[in-house]
């Protein structure tokens, strides 16, 4: 077996204060590893989010502990956090979080400029992955001018742009028509598989269960079941997506 | 992209910029005139001072300004003054205010100054009609054009009294102003004297020219202790004595760098104001950004840059207006004056007032909870 780039061991989160405090995690334990697009389903407030926090380096967790490529988080200042984060982790936002005054090259060669790679050669790489993901002719184009799935591509694009070994999206389908949401999903099983990294989705969409290599359920807090998906075998809504196109057409 | 993010947030909301834009115009403006005016004044102060040639000033103890000096030093001073090793020569000035009597009657005050001009100390400067033997011609003196309806005059060859006696303007100098708004008059030592009732070997300064490679120092310890009842100063010491009394005594500098202070004030408040609501504007591109692993470093240079760029557009806007104003002021009493330092002081103001301004903003942002990326 391949050793996790992230694993989760024992992790409790308790959030808020006093009277208020919650345990959204009561002890979780997840690795993830290369080359597979893993799903995070659960029902709301099941602590989805959370986790993807505390894996994304952007929460601590209250106790358990956390590793990213072998590095433990534990002890880990606001500003060591986020040179992790900038090492080994790209991000995926449900509502995109793009820069509105931003063209589409220039939100991903911020996401550059951020870890450091400034100037023509970020430029060409910009470019580059923005033509992976389809947007070559949209380079240009500000947010306010790109569609939802055209928007939630750029942010893709952004987030692989570094090369992450991990990244990490919290329902990057839920503001997207089904159309456009089987396209990102698509594009994330991809970027998991062609490119080895590994990808984790928290999602509660149904419609996204296809793309899976592993979908792990989520309740209360605490891992409550997982199971590997044979590749190709059941894609039941790229079926559906293909009559609706002729259907269209 | 630092550069970028920062001109695209200043850029993205018009009327904030606009706000900031014309907080930072209108401080610059307002320094500038103060300073301008601080400037000018002491231009016009120490313009006697700067324009004399001599090393030392003798003055009787005490005196408080150019303006101010009596006519107390006697020839005693003088011939002790000459016998001291390294002096070259010694030339008498005498310097007082006087009642002008208008052709047409009614009066004013004017600072007669009464100097030889081949003593080669002091000559009227920036003559514009007449020359300095018209001045030499019985009863006559120089006017400053500035001046004509202070003095009730229009012009060369009229006549008006000065203290004791008939005087006639023969010779006109251009824009030579006085600080104490009472014009300067020019004429010979000797007149000068006569008109003031002063007797023919008193002076109101005697100014020092020294031998080539005499010690400053050491000649002007030697007048010292020479001369017991005047005093001996540089030419600087003699000049910060006269801004000192004009601008702080009286209180005028003051409250020019009073006006200066406000300004900046006022200035960083509204700039920090709007830098605040933009940075709270853009907290979640902020959040973001924090998401993606920039350090803080380099979220406070987006700040800072979206400051200092407000800075460089709101100081090229400022003093083009501050030229302006400065060019209509030019035929004023009170000129403001511009020099490239002015400038440069104003332009790190500036800077200094939008660095300033961006601190309530990068506390803002360190407090930024990346956690929030996902919440909306
Ligand atoms: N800042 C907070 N302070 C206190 N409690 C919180 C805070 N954030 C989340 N919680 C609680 O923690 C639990 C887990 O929240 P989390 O956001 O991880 O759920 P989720 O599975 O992502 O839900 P959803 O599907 O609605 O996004 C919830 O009960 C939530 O109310
Ligand atoms: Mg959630």
């Amino acid at each position: 077996m391949t050793t996790p780039v992230l694993e989760a061991v024992n992790v409790v989160k308790e959030l808020g204060k006093g009277a208020g405090k919650v345990q959204a995690l009561k002890g979780v334990n997840l690795a993830l590893v290369k080359g597979e697009l893993t799903l995070l389903m659960g029902p709301s407030g099941s602590g989805k989010t959370t986790l993807l926090s505390i894996l994304g380096c952007i929460l601590t967790p209250t106790s358990g502990i956390v590793r990213v490529e072998g590095e433990e988080v534990a002890g880990k200042n606001a500003e060591e956090l986020a040179e992790l984060r900038r090492k080994h982790i790209g991000f995926i936002f449900q509502s995109y979080n793009l820069f509105p005054t931003l063209s589409a090259l220039e939100n991903v060669r911020i996401a550059l400029d951020v870890i450091g790679r400034k100037g023509y050669q970020a430029a060409l790489r910009a470019e580059e992955v923005l033509r992976e993901v389809g947007l070559g002719n949209r380079l240009k184009n500000y947010p306010s001018n790109l569609s939802g799935g055209e928007q939630q591509r750029v942010a893709v694009a952004r987030a692989i742009a570094a090369s992450p070994s991990v990244v990490l999206a919290d329902e990057p389908t839920a503001a997207l028509d089904s159309e456009n949401g089987h396209a990102v999903m698509a594009l994330l099983a991809r970027i998991a598989k062609e490119q080895n990294r590994s990808v984790l989705a928290v999602t509660h969409d149904p419609r996204t269960l296809g793309y899976a290599d592993r979908v792990v359920r989520i309740e209360d807090g605490l891992i409550v079941g997982e199971e590997r998906r044979p590749q190709g075998l059941d894609a039941p809504e790229i079926t559906d997506l293909t009559k609706r196109r002729k259907a269209n057409a | 992209m630092i550069l970028t993010l920062a001109f695209r947030n200043l850029f993205h909301d018009r009327i904030r910029l606009a706000v900031t834009l014309v907080g930072i115009l209108f401080s610059i403006v307002l320094v500038a005139i103060q300073l301008g005016m601080y400037l000018g004044s002491s231009q016009m102060i120490t313009s006697m001072i700067e324009r004399s040639k001599s090393d030392l000033w003798i003055t009787a103890f005490g005196a408080k300004s150019f303006e101010e000096g009596g006519i107390l030093l006697t020839s005693r001073e003088r011939h002790q003054a000459l016998a001291t090793p390294g002096v070259k020569a010694v030339v008498p000035l005498v310097v007082a205010f006087a009642e002008w009597r208008k052709p047409e009657g009614g009066s004013t005050r004017v600072v007669l100054v009464g100097t030889d001009a081949e003593d080669g100390a002091l000559e009227p400067w920036s003559l514009v009609a007449g020359t300095w033997q018209d001045i030499k011609s019985p009863d006559a003196i120089s006017a400053d054009d500035t001046y004509f309806r202070e003095l009730g005059i229009n012009g060369i060859g009229d006549t008006a009294q000065i203290a004791m006696g008939r005087v006639k303007v023969k010779a006109l100098t251009h824009r030579i102003r006085s600080f104490t708004q009472s014009p300067y008059v020019f004429t010979t030592l000797s007149r000068a004297r006569s008109l003031l009732g002063a007797d023919s070997d008193k002076a109101t300064f005697y100014l020092v020219q020294l031998e080539p490679g005499a010690n400053v120092e050491a000649v002007r310890h030697e007048l010292r202790t020479r001369l017991e009842g005047a005093e001996v100063l540089t030419k600087d010491e003699f000049r910060d004595r006269s801004l000192r009394q004009w601008l702080f005594r009286t209180g005028a500098g003051l409250a020019l760098i009073g006006g200066a202070l406000l300004g900046i004030l006022v200035g960083t408040v509204i700039v920090a104001q709007t830098l605040y609501s933009s940075t709270k504007d853009h907290l979640n591109e902020f959040a973001t950004l924090r998401a993606l692993g920039s350090s803080s470093g380099y979220i406070y240079k987006v700040i800072l840059a979206q400051a200092g760029l407000s800075a460089v557009i709101g100081y090229i806007l400022g003093i083009l207006i501050s030229l302006g104003i400065l060019y209509i002021s030019r035929n004023t009493p009170l000129p403001l004056v511009m020099t490239p330092g002015l400038a440069g002081a104003l332009f790190g103001l500036t800077l200094f007032m939008s660095a300033v301004s961006a601190i309530s903003a990068i506390i803002k942002v360190t407090r930024i909870d990346p956690a929030m990326v996902f919440n909306r």
